[in-house]
């Protein structure tokens, strides 16, 4: 960065125009505050690309390049690549999209990075809908969640994109959530060290979207992780960690009650979604071998 | 098309930087879109730091030494409220913008 026009504390500028109570920019603020400025970041069009700036003013302190939403990680092997070929086996490269640029239009590219073991960081920040469009659907909004292209909340599942990735057997990839902050800076700690790909896959509250008051962003995402709605666990060569274990999950209604979204759902639904969210849970303790 | 792809790099040559790329460090007025703001009753706090790492804008300060233990920068505050719902004591309360204290 050439000219710094007005000084920040960390790597990401203070004045930023996301959204009052985003999530986004505490994951980034926590993520780039554990890589430091040895980084190249690849965002995608995106909230995410609010941080890339407008014009020539820019939001980060660290080297970036703004790509197209379908070639995230191919852009960052090919930045990893031409690093290495330069001799320069430090710096880290970063792939920050969130789950439309990952589950819907960018897994192909996303794919073959994890097959041809680049070395390369991906984080997928959740927040279970095109935001930055105009909350349509993805194929990572949960069941019963209204968006606007699923008014009467949406009928099927998420894709499940850990499992895809454990799939390609990769050597790190994690699940983690702003409902415990030091967990998600030691994973992101973690997959900097790696050396092959690694994924992380980090549920972010989104206000707007969400239909939430700004103020219960972290009240929202550890209602989340109570209830089992996001699991947390990790994937490290080969072997599962389940981070967060619990006798007995919170009432999923406890969960949708702090959010608009979730309306729609009636007791039926409801009872499904509870008995869909119970065996979720304990197929990942049983993956893990903890039964 | 030449020219846009020049123009934001015209004073840049001296560095060699082709193509539309962002050189300023900035930050926006984000201050101003705040409607409700915190205001911390600093006999009831505990100085845990909680408000600090969980503020999306990293405006929060807490420093232990001082009788006025919490810093706010106003300049980028968005008054989105996540430190007043999050204060274990209750200590941060959210308050009209425009009220006197």
């Amino acid at each position: 960065m050439f000219d710094i026009v007005k000084e920040a504390s960390g790597l990401v500028s203070h004045g930023v125009s996301a959204c009052a109570g985003c999530g986004l920019e505490l994951i980034i603020r926590n993520v780039l505050g554990v890589l430091g400025e040895d980084t190249t970041i690849v965002i995608p069009p995106g909230c995410s690309a609010l941080f890339c700036g407008y014009g020539p003013n820019a939001g980060m302190r660290v080297s970036g390049l703004q790509g197209n939403l379908e070639n995230t990680a191919a852009y960052a092997a090919g930045i990893k690549a031409g690093y290495a070929m330069q001799g320069n086996h430090h710096t880290t490269v970063l792939g920050f999209a969130g789950d439309g640029a990952t589950v819907d239009i960018g897994i192909q590219s996303l794919s073959g990075v994890m097959e041809r073991r680049d070395k390369v960081m991906y984080i997928c920040y959740d927040n279970e809908a095109y935001m930055n469009t105009g909350i349509q659907g993805s194929s990572s909004s949960p069941v019963g969640a209204w968006t606007t292209t699923t008014p009467g909340g949406k009928p099927t599942r998420r894709k499940d994109l850990l499992r895809i990735a454990m799939a390609h057997d990769i050597p790190y990839c994690a699940s983690a959530s702003l409902a415990n902050i030091p967990d998600l800076r030691k994973k992101v700690q973690k997959a900097k060290d790696t050396d092959g790909p690694s994924l992380l896959h980090i549920h972010c509250p989104c206000p707007t979207g969400w239909r939430y008051h700004p103020s219960k962003t972290i009240e929202v995402a550890k209602s989340a992780v109570q209830s089992g709605a996001w699991l947390l666990y990790e994937y490290c060569d080969g072997n599962i960690t389940v981070n967060t274990k619990f006798k007995e999950l919170k009432p999923i209604e406890v969960y949708f009650s702090l959010q608009g979204r979730f309306k729609g759902v009636n007791d039926e639904g409801m009872a499904e979604i509870q008995q869909q969210v119970k065996s979720q849970y304990e197929a990942l303790l049983a993956l893990a071998g903890l039964e | 098309m030449q020219r846009q792809q020049e123009k934001p790099t015209s004073k840049l040559r001296r560095f060699r930087l082709y193509g539309p790329c962002s050189h300023v460090f900035d930050a926006s007025h984000t201050g101003s879109w705040r409607v409700e703001r915190p205001d911390v009753a600093f006999d009831k706090c505990v100085k845990c730091g909680i408000c600090a790492t969980c503020c999306p804008a990293n405006v929060i300060t807490v420093d232990k030494g001082s009788a006025e233990c919490v810093r706010i920068m106003w300049d980028y505050c968005k008054g989105c409220g996540i430190c007043a719902n999050e204060c274990p004591q209750k200590a941060i309360a959210m308050i009209p913008e425009r009220s006197v204290k």
